[in-house]
C-alpha cells in the first residue's frame, strides 16, 4: 500500500500515460492511484478511432499493457463519473454519492464534441464523432439504414478538419458514401495553407469523398418518419442525407474545475502553470482540460503535448522538477490515406520568410518549405501528398539546412538531398521528447552501442517508433565517427555474422560442427550458433538433418522434424502442394488423425496440422503418412514452408494462368531448402490477388501475358508488401529469377533474417538484388543455379529417409528405460469434439498439482 | 570407456555407490539429450563431448513441459549449459542455475532453477542418484 493517494478524473489517453509514467517511476510505491472513467472501457487509443472498423472489436483499440490496470497501486473504475471536487474536504464526489478522499488530484477529463446549435441537431441520425460508443452507434445506424434504403447509404460530415476527414472515412469503410461540408475556404485550415488546401481537396476527392468549402449548414431537416432527410446551406442549396456527423470542434471539459472555483481560461481549459499545477497545489489539470502557461493559455487538441503534461505532473509528484514547454503542435497525419504534415512556421509568419514551394498536379502532392529571408535557415514546413521528408527536416527546424531547399520538395531521386547533421536540442522522438544530444550522449558518453539498448534507455522510440530509422542513423553515424564497427558476432562462439560464416565454411569445405567450431570459433557452441551451422551445412550440402553429429545442432523441431507445442508434444503436417489433396490421401489424414486422438487443424498455408503427437509416437503417424505416398512438409524447419494457391484459370472464371500448376511447380522446386528463416510463397491465377501473394516471400501473380514475381513480403508483427521483381515473365523465367534470389538470400541473409529485412538492408536494396540475379553484375549467377540444381539433384524425404534407419529412430523415444511408455504428466480436455492441452486450473483436477513439483 | 563424471555435488552419491541403472552409457549419444523415469521423476541426461555425464529434472520451469531432454547442450564460457527447447532458458548443467530468463516468469510458482542429480558411470550404466522415496 502506498502512503498517498492520488485520484485521476478522466480515464482517456493522457490519463493512462500519466499513470503508466507514474508507475514506471514509482520504484517505491509512494503512490496508490485511482482512475475514474465514463465510458465503459480502460483507455483506448482515440486517435485510431477510425480503425475500429478494420479490427476486431474495442479491445484492440485498448492502450498499453492491461498489466497496468492488474497493478495492485492501481484502481481503474469504469463506467463511473465524478460530479464535484471539494478542495475543503479534498474529496471528489461520484454520480452515487460516494466521496473519494485525495492527496493529489489530476484533472484529465479531455474534451468533448462541440457543435453549432442547429435547428434539426438533435433528431436520430445526427451523431458526434469522439467515442467509441458514437462509432459504434455510427455502424450501427448505417447498418440498419442500409438494410432499408437499398442503395448506399448517403453520409454527410460537416467539419473539414482532422476529426471531420476521419469520420469521412469511417463513413466509407461502412460503405457509406460521405461528404465533407467546411464552413472554412479549405480542408484542414489550421494545418495547410490555401494551396494545400486544394491539393488535399483534389487527392480526397480522387478516394470518392465530396468536398464543399466555404459552406455554412443551416438546418438539419427531418424526413417523414422524424428522421434527418435534407441538409440545407447558407447558399440555399440542399443535400439528402441518411446520416450526418458533426465533427465542428472540441471544448475543453473544465465544468467540474469551474464549479470547485479553479480559474478557467477565456477560451475554456483548466489554468495551469508550466508544471501542470492549478491554483490549488493539490490539484494538477493535464491534456485537452488544461490550458498551460505555455501555451498561452489555451487547450491544445492533440495527443502529444497531452503526453508530456502526464509526464511532467507524473515527475513532478514524485519530486522531479519539470516543466511543459508549450506544444510542438507539428502534426503529421494519414487522412485516408492521403499524407498531410506541417511544422515550424508553415505560415511564413515570420517577417521576411521566403517560402520554396512544389506544385505536382499530377500526383496531387503539394510540399512548401518556409525558410529565412536569406534562404539559409528553415522555418518551416507544409506537405500534402507525399510527407516522406517530414521526419528528417522537423527537427532541424532554426537550423541551417545546407544545399538546395528544393532537394527536400522534389520528388525523391530528382535532385540529390544533402546529408543532414541534426543539432543537438532537435527533438527526435517527440512523443517521449528525446533529443539528438541525449541519444549522442548515451552513445558516447554512456557506452550504448545497440539500438534496443539505446531505446530502452533514452526511450526514444518506445511508443510510435516512427522516429526509430532516425535513431538508427545516428547511432550508426555516432560509432561510425569514434571508429567503432558494429558487433556482427553470431555469439560468444563465432566472431563471424551468419553471412561470413557461410563463406568460410563454403570456402574451407568443412562438413562437421566440431571441425568449424575448431577452425572459426571458440568453446563448445551454444542453442544459438548450433542451428544456424546446422542450418548453413543444410544449405550448402543438402545432408540429412540428422546426418553425422548434425543431430545435436539442431532445435527440437528439426531434431525430431515436427513442431513442438506448449506441452511438449508435437504437431504433424504433411506437404501438400499448392493445396491440392486427392480424397483418398484426405482420407488417410483423417484415419491417422483418429487413430492416434490428435487434434486437426486446417492451417494458414493450405495444409492440415494434427496436434498432440508424443515423441515416440513420431515415427508410427509417418510410417502411415509415407506408405500413402505423402512427405514431410517442413512446417518445423527454416526451410520453405508452402506455396498457397487460388484455384486459378482452370476452374475460376476470372483466372488467367493456371496458379495451382505453377504452385506445385514451386513447391516441389523448393521443398526442403534450408535458410536462415522460412519462406512462404504464394501463386494468385489473376490481378485479384485471392492467394495474397504479395504478402509472402515470393509472390507470383498471373498477367493477360505471363507472370509478375513479387520479393520481400511477409505478414506476421511488421507485414511488409512484397516488391515487384520482374513482369509479365514466361514460366522458366520466372523459375530462373526465383531461384537466384532465393539462393543470394540463402547466402547472404543474417540468422534468422526474413526476405523483407534483407532486401531492405541489402547495399542497394531491391534495384542492386535485381542487377545481381539478373543482369549478373557479380558474376555470381552459374554459381546460385548450380546450387539450386545440387539442391534438386540431392532432395530426399526427411521422413521416409529416417523410417529406414534405425540408428535415427533410437531419438524417438520417450525415456531411455521406457521407450513405450507416455509422459505421465501430459493431461487433455475435450472441447469441441476435439482434445487440448488442460489449463493449469484444470490439470490439478485431473493429475493433481503433484506432477508438476514431482522433483521437488 | 573410463569417462565417468559429472558435478560437484554428486561426490557423495558415488561414494555411496548410490543411483538407480537407467541405460547404458552407450546408449546416449554425444551432446544429445534424453528422457530418463525413475520412479515418478522425469529426469533429463546428457553426455557431453568430453565424455561426462550430466543429470537435471526433464520439467521445463518456463513452460511446464517436460521437456529438458530435447534441448540444446552448449557453454557459456567454461559452464556447460543446457537449454530449454520451449522458451529458450539458459541453465547450467554444473548447478542447474537459470542463466538467462529470456524476460519471463517461471510457469505457475516453480522455482527458476533446475534440480541437478547425480550420476555415475559404474561398468558400462548410468546410474541416477533421485533422492526421495522411489
Amino acid at each position: 500500500m502506498g502512503t498517498e493517494k492520488i485520484v485521476v478524473v478522466g480515464a482517456g489517453m493522457v490519463a493512462q500515460r500519466f499513470v503508466q509514467s507514474l508507475r514506471t517511476s514509482d520504484a517505491e510505491g509512494r503512490f496508490d492511484v485511482e482512475v475514474i472513467g465514463e465510458e465503459a472501457y480502460a483507455p483506448y487509443d482515440r486517435v485510431a478511432l477510425t480503425s475500429f472498423f478494420s479490427k476486431a472489436g474495442p479491445e484492440d483499440l485498448l492502450l498499453g499493457d492491461q498489466a497496468l490496470w492488474d497493478d495492485p497501486a492501481v484502481t481503474l473504475r469504469r463506467d463511473t463519473r465524478a460530479v464535484a471536487i471539494d478542495r475543503d474536504a479534498a474529496t471528489v464526489t461520484l454520480a452515487d454519492g460516494e466521496a473519494l478522499a485525495y492527496d493529489h488530484l489530476v484533472m484529465a477529463t479531455g474534451s468533448s464534441a462541440w457543435a453549432p446549435p442547429l435547428p434539426g441537431i438533435d433528431l436520430p441520425g445526427v451523431f458526434m464523432y469522439r467515442t467509441l460508443d458514437d462509432v459504434a452507434r455510427m455502424r450501427d445506424w448505417v447498418r440498419s439504414r442500409q438494410a432499408i434504403v437499398g442503395r448506399p447509404v448517403r453520409g454527410a460530415v460537416i467539419g473539414g478538419g482532422l476529426l471531420g476527414l476521419e469520420a469521412a472515412g469511417a463513413l466509407q469503410s461502412m460503405g457509406a458514401t460521405a461528404t465533407v461540408v467546411e464552413f472554412a475556404d479549405r480542408l484542414m485550415a489550421l494545418q495547410v495553407d490555401k494551396s494545400g488546401g486544394e491539393a488535399l481537396k483534389g487527392l480526397i476527392e480522387r478516394l470518392g469523398v465530396k468536398v464543399r468549402t466555404s459552406l455554412a449548414t443551416t438546418e438539419v431537416v427531418a424526413d417523414a418518419e422524424g428522421r434527418a432527410g435534407t441538409l440545407r446551406f447558407s447558399d440555399g442549396s440542399e443535400q439528402l442525407v441518411d446520416i450526418v456527423v458533426f465533427a465542428t470542434g472540441i471544448r475543453p471539459r473544465d465544468e467540474l474545475g469551474r464549479e470547485a472555483g479553479l480559474a478557467v481560461a477565456e477560451r475554456g481549459g483548466i489554468v495551469v502553470d508550466d508544471a501542470c499545477r492549478t491554483a490549488d497545489p493539490r490539484i494538477s489539470a493535464i491534456g485537452e482540460c488544461a490550458a498551460a502557461a505555455a501555451d498561452g493559455h489555451v487547450s491544445i487538441g492533440l495527443i502529444a503535448p497531452g503526453n508530456t503534461m502526464a509526464d511532467v505532473t507524473a515527475h513532478r509528484l514524485l519530486g522531479r522538477e519539470e516543466a511543459y514547454l508549450g506544444a510542438d503542435t507539428a502534426t503529421k497525419l494519414k487522412l485516408l490515406g492521403v499524407d498531410v504534415a506541417s511544422f515550424g512556421d508553415a505560415f511564413a509568419a515570420t517577417p521576411g520568410a521566403l517560402e520554396v514551394v512544389y506544385s505536382d498536379p499530377f500526383s496531387g502532392s503539394y510540399k512548401k518549405l518556409v525558410m529565412t529571408d536569406d534562404a539559409s535557415t528553415l522555418l518551416g514546413g507544409m506537405f500534402v501528398g507525399d510527407a516522406s521528408a517530414f521526419a528528417q527536416l522537423r527537427p532541424m527546424v532554426g537550423a541551417a539546412l545546407p544545399g538546395d531547399p528544393s532537394s527536400w520538395i522534389l520528388p525523391e531521386g530528382a535532385a540529390a538531398r544533402p546529408e543532414l547533421e541534426l543539432p543537438d536540442e532537435a527533438t527526435v522522438c517527440s512523443c517521449n521528447n528525446v533529443t539528438a544530444g541525449s541519444i549522442r550522449h548515451a552513445v558516447n558518453e554512456d557506452g550504448v552501442h545497440d539500438l534496443g539498448e539505446l531505446k530502452s534507455c533514452t526511450t526514444a522510440g518506445t511508443a510510435c517508433g516512427s522516429c526509430l530509422p532516425l535513431v538508427k542513423k545516428i547511432l550508426t553515424t555516432e560509432l561510425g565517427k569514434a571508429g567503432i564497427e558494429v558487433s556482427q558476432a553470431l555469439c560468444e562462439h563465432f566472431e563471424m555474422s551468419r553471412t561470413q560464416l557461410f563463406s568460410a565454411i563454403q570456402v574451407a569445405g568443412l562438413t562437421t560442427f566440431s571441425d568449424i567450431i575448431e577452425r572459426f570459433g571458440t568453446g563448445h557452441g551454444c542453442d544459438i550458433c548450433k542451428p544456424t551451422v546446422g542450418s548453413i551445412l543444410a544449405s550448402i550440402y543438402n545432408g540429412h538433418v540428422l546426418a553425422e553429429d548434425r543431430a545435436a545442432l539442431q532445435d527440437t523441431n528439426d531434431r525430431v522434424m515436427a513442431n513442438m507445442q506448449k506441452d511438449g508434444t508435437y504437431s504433424v503436417v504433411p506437404r501438400i502442394p499448392g493445396g491440392e489433396i486427392t480424397p483418398d490421401k484426405l482420407m488417410v489424414i483423417a484415419e491417422v488423425a483418429k487413430d492416434f486422438g490428435l487434434y486437426t487443424k486446417i492451417t494458414g498455408g493450405q495444409r492440415i496440422d494434427l496436434f498432440g503427437a508424443r515423441l515416440e509416437q513420431l515415427p508410427h503417424i509417418w510410417q502411415r503418412l509415407v506408405d500413402a505416398g505423402m512427405e514431410s512438409g517442413h512446417a518445423y524447419g527454416k526451410s520453405l514452408r508452402t506455396v498457397k494457391s487460388c484455384v486459378g484459370s482452370t476452374w475460376c472464371r476470372y483466372g488467367v494462368q493456371d496458379s495451382v500448376g505453377m504452385a506445385i511447380r514451386l513447391e516441389e522446386r523448393y521443398r526442403g531448402l534450408r535458410s536462415p528463416h522460412k519462406i512462404k510463397v504464394g501463386v494468385s491465377g489473376c490481378a485479384r490477388e485471392c492467394a495474397e501473394a504479395r504478402g509472402k516471400d515470393v509472390g507470383v501473380i498471373a498477367t493477360e501475358k505471363g507472370w509478375n514475381v513479387y520479393v520481400g513480403g511477409n505478414g506476421g508483427f511488421s507485414p511488409v508488401h512484397a516488391q515487384l521483381l520482374v513482369e509479365d515473365a514466361d514460366e522458366d523465367t520466372v523459375i530462373r529469377a526465383i531461384d537466384r534470389y532465393l539462393m543470394l538470400y540463402i547466402r547472404t541473409a543474417d540468422r534468422l533474417q526474413r526476405t523483407a529485412p534483407w532486401q531492405a538492408e541489402y547495399e542497394g536494396g531491391l534495384d542492386a538484388i535485381r542487377e545481381v540475379i539478373l543482369e549478373d553484375s557479380l558474376g555470381i549467377c552459374a554459381d546460385l543455379d548450380a546450387h539450386m540444381l545440387h539442391h534438386l539433384d540431392t532432395y530426399e524425404d526427411e521422413w521416409k529417409a529416417v523410417l529406414d534407419d534405425p540408428e535415427r529412430l533410437k531419438q524417438f523415444t520417450s525415456f531411455v528405460n521406457a521407450p513405450e511408455t507416455a509422459d505421465p504428466s501430459l493431461a487433455y480436455v475435450e472441447e469441441r469434439g476435439q482434445r487440448r492441452p488442460a489449463t493449469p486450473a484444470e490439470r490439478v483436477a485431473l493429475v493433481g498439482s503433484a506432477s508438476l513439483e514431482e522433483t521437488r | 570407456m573410463t569417462a565417468v563424471s559429472s558435478h560437484a555435488g554428486s561426490a557423495e552419491a558415488s561414494a555411496s555407490q548410490g543411483g538407480v541403472a537407467v541405460c547404458a552409457y552407450d546408449r546416449l549419444t554425444p551432446d544429445l539429450g534424453a528422457a530418463a523415469l525413475v520412479g515418478t521423476t522425469q529426469v533429463a541426461l546428457f553426455r557431453l563431448a568430453d565424455g561426462t555425464v550430466h543429470a537435471v529434472q526433464n520439467l521445463d520451469p518456463f513452460s511446464g513441459a517436460s521437456v529438458m531432454s530435447r534441448g540444446i547442450t552448449g557453454t557459456r564460457g567454461e559452464t556447460p549449459t543446457i537449454a530449454s527447447p520451449i522458451y529458450k532458458q539458459v541453465f547450467s548443467l554444473l548447478t542447474g542455475e537459470c542463466l538467462a530468463t529470456m524476460d519471463k516468469q517461471p510457469h505457475g510458482d516453480l522455482p527458476a532453477d533446475l534440480v541437478v542429480f547425480g550420476v555415475t558411470v559404474r561398468d558400462g550404466m548410468v546410474h541416477v542418484d533421485v533422492p526421495g522415496p522411489m
